[in-house]
């Protein structure tokens, strides 16, 4: 059975808000290998993306297209977690572009990729099976993301003083957020109803383990306490996802139908 | 007499990666299928990474390659099962080794992904391409493009490319 449009939008959602997130580094990356790391992640962001607004837009039929499902929503259409739209500014800095923390970068690709090997991992087995295939995909990057970002947590946690101090500052930051995960919206209900999406419930015992494991290698503390709940998937999104689409689709719709 | 399809394999034989013009699209997996259907021919390409750039110029190679030829055809893209490395011929990685890029290693089954994000184990040992030494070391899992690794050879201390399992 196919997945409601709505769920692949989701998906799709916060495929392409983390990838565009994540292309700010390009070009100021801390390090050359993590600018590199950062374009290929959001490359690969990007391309899941397309591939789930590609297959929403032949379930939707009319005139939907993926790029005007990706240019053309407004920021209350878009169904991403709000974890994924918040700036790359820790609680320790000021929100000027200049002042980009990797700390949070990286907690947040790591909160995220525990999540989606999980989640892919799952799909795999939908009842969509055109879904099924653009998760089979998925996963094999996932799992590099997800390695990459623990390795960095590791690396930030049992490295120096400061850094230690600034990826614990970007966890106690983050984490709230991803009580958003936790707490389905009837999209996906309809989605799990339907056997072509995945009760993501059934998967937090396994993402526990996998942050658990890894904050223990990097001394980190994980944040107690139940987060507020974000609605960033029924569309109430943070000021910043406005400001971040005002970039994305600033072109596509200044000269609609440009090509280049 | 050869066959439209036979035809159509032997035109695309030469067609090479964009990035890695040493091996061909056949050899890294990449061009899957070609049948003759009832409405012409059809090639089945499959893409790598989601969202590799090389893709659109893989399809447009392929699509004006064909059209050379004098050879109607379809190009379709085909997502599963899903590309892996493992498909890549053992000629193609001798290719990419003398190329200068350490070949991929035989994909393992996840068993649990805790497992995953623990250190490789010692069979994942990288060789380096140009001295064969295995006293190498990665300097990033994400390299030039989305299929390669970053290492570096600590024995002839040169940096290079690892095609990562995938």
């Amino acid at each position: 059975m196919n997945a409601p449009a709505d769920y692949l939008l989701h998906l799709a959602d916060n495929a392409v808000v983390l990838g565009q997130r994540n292309a700010e580094w390009c070009g100021h990356g801390p390090i050359l290998e993590e600018d590199i790391a950062m374009g290929n992640v959001s490359l690969d962001y990007i391309g899941q993306a397309r591939l789930l607004y590609q297959l929403a837009a032949t379930r939707l039929g009319g005139d939907a297209t993926e790029d005007k499902l990706a240019y053309f929503r407004d920021d209350t259409q878009f169904r991403n977690y709000t974890l994924l739209e918040l700036p790359h500014n820790g609680p320790l800095v000021g929100y000027a572009k200049a002042d980009r923390d990797y700390a949070t970068t990286i907690v947040r690709n790591f909160l995220y990729g525990a999540l989606m090997v999980l989640v892919w991992d799952a799909l795999e087995k939908s009842s969509d099976s055109d879904l099924a295939a653009i998760a089979a995909k998925s996963l094999k990057e996932a799992r590099y993301h997800l390695h990459h970002a623990a390795d960095w947590v590791v690396r930030f946690g049992d490295g120096t003083e400061e850094s230690h101090q600034r990826v614990q500052a970007a966890l106690d930051h983050l984490f709230p957020y991803t009580e958003e995960f936790w707490t389905p919206s009837a999209v996906e209900d309809a989605a799990v109803a339907s056997g072509a999406g995945v009760d993501v419930r059934t998967l937090r015992a396994a993402w526990d383990a996998i942050v658990n494991d890894t904050l223990g290698q990097g001394t980190l503390v994980r944040p107690q306490g139940r987060g507020y709940v974000p609605e960033g998937k029924h569309g109430r999104h943070s000021e910043h996802l406005g400001y971040l689409l005002g970039e994305m689709q600033g072109l596509a719709r200044a000269h609609p139908g440009a090509t280049w | 007499m050869t066959t439209v399809v036979e035809q159509v394999w032997a035109t695309l034989e030469h067609l090479t990666d964009p990035e890695i013009p040493v091996v061909t699209l056949r050899e890294l997996g990449i061009l899957r299928e070609v049948t003759e259907t009832p409405a012409g021919v059809e090639v089945v390409i499959t893409p790598t990474y989601t969202g590799c750039p090389a893709m659109g110029q893989i399809e447009d190679d392929v699509k004006a390659c064909l059209e050379k030829a004098g050879i109607p055809a379809r190009v379709v893209t085909r997502l599963a099962p899903a590309w892996t490395t493992d498909w890549m011929s053992e000629e193609a990685k001798e290719k990419l080794r003398v190329y200068g890029i350490a070949p991929p290693h035989t994909t393992r089954k996840e068993v649990n992904v805790i497992q995953f994000i623990r250190r490789p184990a010692a069979t994942d040992l990288v060789a380096c391409p140009r001295c064969g030494s295995t006293h190498t070391v990665v300097s990033s899992q994400f390299g030039s493009t989305a299929c390669k690794a970053l290492y570096k050879c600590l024995d002839c201390q040169e940096p290079f490319d690892y095609f990562k399992p995938y």
